[in-house]
């Protein structure tokens, strides 16, 4: 503070001030000039670092040719050639894409609802209707929601052909949600915290039922958390790969990143077509992201997500 | 008129459960129609493959075998590498650049928003990017430094270490932006007053970070440390996608190796054993941060 106002002095009263504060006003003046500098040094460094994985995918994908490049840097020929043959399935590897797409598109939406029905069924009931030893249940949620995902593979793996879920959608489904809901609960309840309780007694006494209340009182004031979570779960589908090599194995069945992956199968595999796939592959969630970037880095200050 | 159960004002921090009441027999149909969604499916996903996890990697002999592979101890120091120097350099690069963003120019809010694409773009398609960018003489990297600085680049998936860096790269690449919106937040809650008073006593600049911001930003870098070297260890894609564990699985970390054991050798019990192996260093960091979660009134 001391140190602005000294400043805005020497601004203000230029030459006719004393040479002992003009001198700490050019010196409060060099200061910022430097950190500036500083700043869009440092600016400019991560707009490199954040681009160049970025450029590399429209740059390959804008190649003619799959497997020969000429020049690394840009293309000789760039062309839109590979777009056009992953929207028209015009390449084996690529036959089945867009129900593929469908698929991906089924299993977000489907572990959107199924998080956030469940999740806030759950911390409705150990949140404002306070069940006892409903804290156990939520420590526990919130233990899977440390183990690492990755780990409980093999299991999980085994346990669907128990459940004859192989090559399922519902399969996935139920992994994502079983790893998306821990998250979506403690959400829920820390944002419910802010809710007052006084509300549910009020409707209470003028006689709804606990399910009037969940349906007409909490849900509606729960909406931003609502938002944050399921745009959370989304992504988290979206970004899944090892479940989904995992469970399902045909090329009918498949979501888009398994068959992303398959391409690493092949040597000849041509390069272009598997990176203008990842960038349509790409395009809902960066554009989600792009549409609610205000209400998401909200839902991102309420909850860490999980990678 | 049922009497309802006399309101508490309820002063609850974040992360602090209420205390627990007896329901009526009404209520009590009700609640469990509501937690039965989550009973089933904690049952079903997550009670029973742990359990059968652990029934399958019961047998010491497991880790005998797992212990005696060279393979296995070549990928206990690959994870520790990965996690070790992945997680630091990505929270304390996310700590530092969360000093950036929170300046209100036009300039940085445009460039947060670029860097966060990093975050919303799929894990696939992003590796898929840095395996090929990386990928001996024709990826963009070797490109850009024959082009730029005449310096023939080396083949990245030939050698161990390099191959390491590269995935550790690729992991701080993706997932950096999110811990530096966390961050962001963080330093955006510290009241300005405080800045002011330290700005008074005369701290300002790189003593101002040291001896204000971040005590205060301690416990949160703390949680988040151990939230980050959880999800860290069991990251499967990195590794699988970018080195693909080249030079010969040389590079491999225990997720994927868990994975090869299990579903290329066959060999699922000591896929098992070689995830579970790792359970004695991540069930006390997951303790450490559910106290710290639910005590310290960390709001993540």
């Amino acid at each position: 503070m001391s140190v602005a106002v000294a400043d805005v002095q020497a601004g203000r009263q230029g030459a006719t001030v004393s040479p002992l504060s003009a001198a700490r006003g050019r010196q409060a003046r060099r200061v910022r000039r430097w950190k500036a500098v500083g700043a869009g040094a440092i600016a400019v460094l991560l707009l490199i670092w954040t681009l160049v994985p970025l450029y590399n995918i429209f740059m390959v994908s804008l190649e003619s040719k799959g497997d020969v490049f000429t020049n690394t840097i840009w293309p000789d020929q760039p062309s839109l050639n590979s777009f056009w043959i992953v929207i028209t399935e015009g390449y084996w590897y690529l036959e089945h894409f867009w129900e593929q797409f469908a698929n991906s598109v089924y299993i977000g939406v489907g572990t959107v609802f199924f998080t956030l029905a469940i999740g806030s069924l759950a911390s409705f009931a150990i949140g404002r209707m306070r069940v006892r030893y409903g804290w156990l249940l939520s420590n526990a949620a919130l233990m899977t929601y440390v183990i690492p995902a990755s780990f409980l593979a093999i299991p999980f793996y085994r346990i669907m052909q128990i459940y004859g879920l192989t090559d399922n959608l519902w399969s996935v489904i139920a992994a994502e949600v079983t790893f998306a809901t821990p998250y979506a609960i403690f959400i829920f309840h820390q944002y419910g915290v802010s809710i007052p309780i006084e509300l549910d007694e009020a409707a209470r006494i003028d006689g709804a039922s606990p399910g009037q209340v969940y349906w007409k009182i909490y849900l509606p004031l729960m909406a931003p958390a609502l938002v944050a979570v399921g745009t959370y779960a989304l992504l988290l589908a979206w970004n899944e790969y090892l479940y989904q090599f995992l469970l399902l194995s045909s090329k009918e069945s498949m979501s888009v990143p398994v068959a992303l992956a398959q391409f690493f199968n092949s040597d000849e595999a041509p390069w272009n077509y598997m990176m203008a796939t990842a960038i349509v592959y790409s395009i809902p969630p960066v554009a989600i992201y792009y549409a609610f970037r205000r209400r998401m880095s909200a839902g991102l200050t309420m909850g860490g997500v999980k990678g | 008129m049922s009497s309802v159960p006399s309101a508490h004002p309820l002063s609850l921090n974040p992360g602090e459960y209420p205390p627990g009441r007896r329901l009526q027999r009404s209520e009590l149909a009700w609640a469990l129609a509501f937690l039965a969604p989550y009973l089933v499916v904690f049952a079903a996903f997550v009670v029973y493959p742990v359990g059968h996890g652990l029934w399958i990697g019961r047998d010491p002999a497991l880790y005998a075998e797992l212990f005696a592979d060279q393979r296995y101890l070549r990928t206990v120091v690959n994870t520790v590498l990965f996690v070790g120097l992945g997680v630091n350099l990505m929270m304390f690069a996310a700590v530092l650049l969360s000093g950036l963003f929170v300046r209100r120019e036009w300039w940085v809010r445009a460039l947060l928003a670029v860097y966060l694409t990093c975050w919303a773009l799929p894990a696939v398609p992003a590796f898929v990017s840095f395996h090929w960018m990386l990928i001996g003489e024709q990826g963009l990297v070797n490109g850009l430094l024959r082009e730029l600085f005449g310096v023939e680049g080396p083949i990245w998936f030939n050698d161990r270490w390099l191959a390491l860096g590269c995935n550790i790269i690729a992991y701080v690449w993706k997932w950096m932006p999110f811990w530096t919106v966390v961050f962001v937040a963080g330093r955006m809650a510290i009241p300005q007053e405080i800045y002011e008073a330290a700005a008074v006593d005369g701290a300002t600049g790189a003593r101002r970070f040291l001896h204000v911001v971040f005590p205060i930003l301690a416990n949160l870098y703390l949680v988040c440390t151990l939230l980050a070297t959880l999800w860290t260890v069991g990251d499967f894609n990195t590794t699988y996608l970018v080195s693909i564990g080249a030079p010969a699985r040389s590079s491999e970390v225990l997720a994927t190796l868990g994975f090869h054991y299990a579903f290329d050798a066959a060999q699922p019990a000591l896929g098992i054993a070689a995830t579970m192996s790792a359970l004695p260093i991540l069930v006390p960091v997951a303790l450490v941060l559910m106290r710290r979660l639910q005590a310290g009134g960390v709001q993540l």
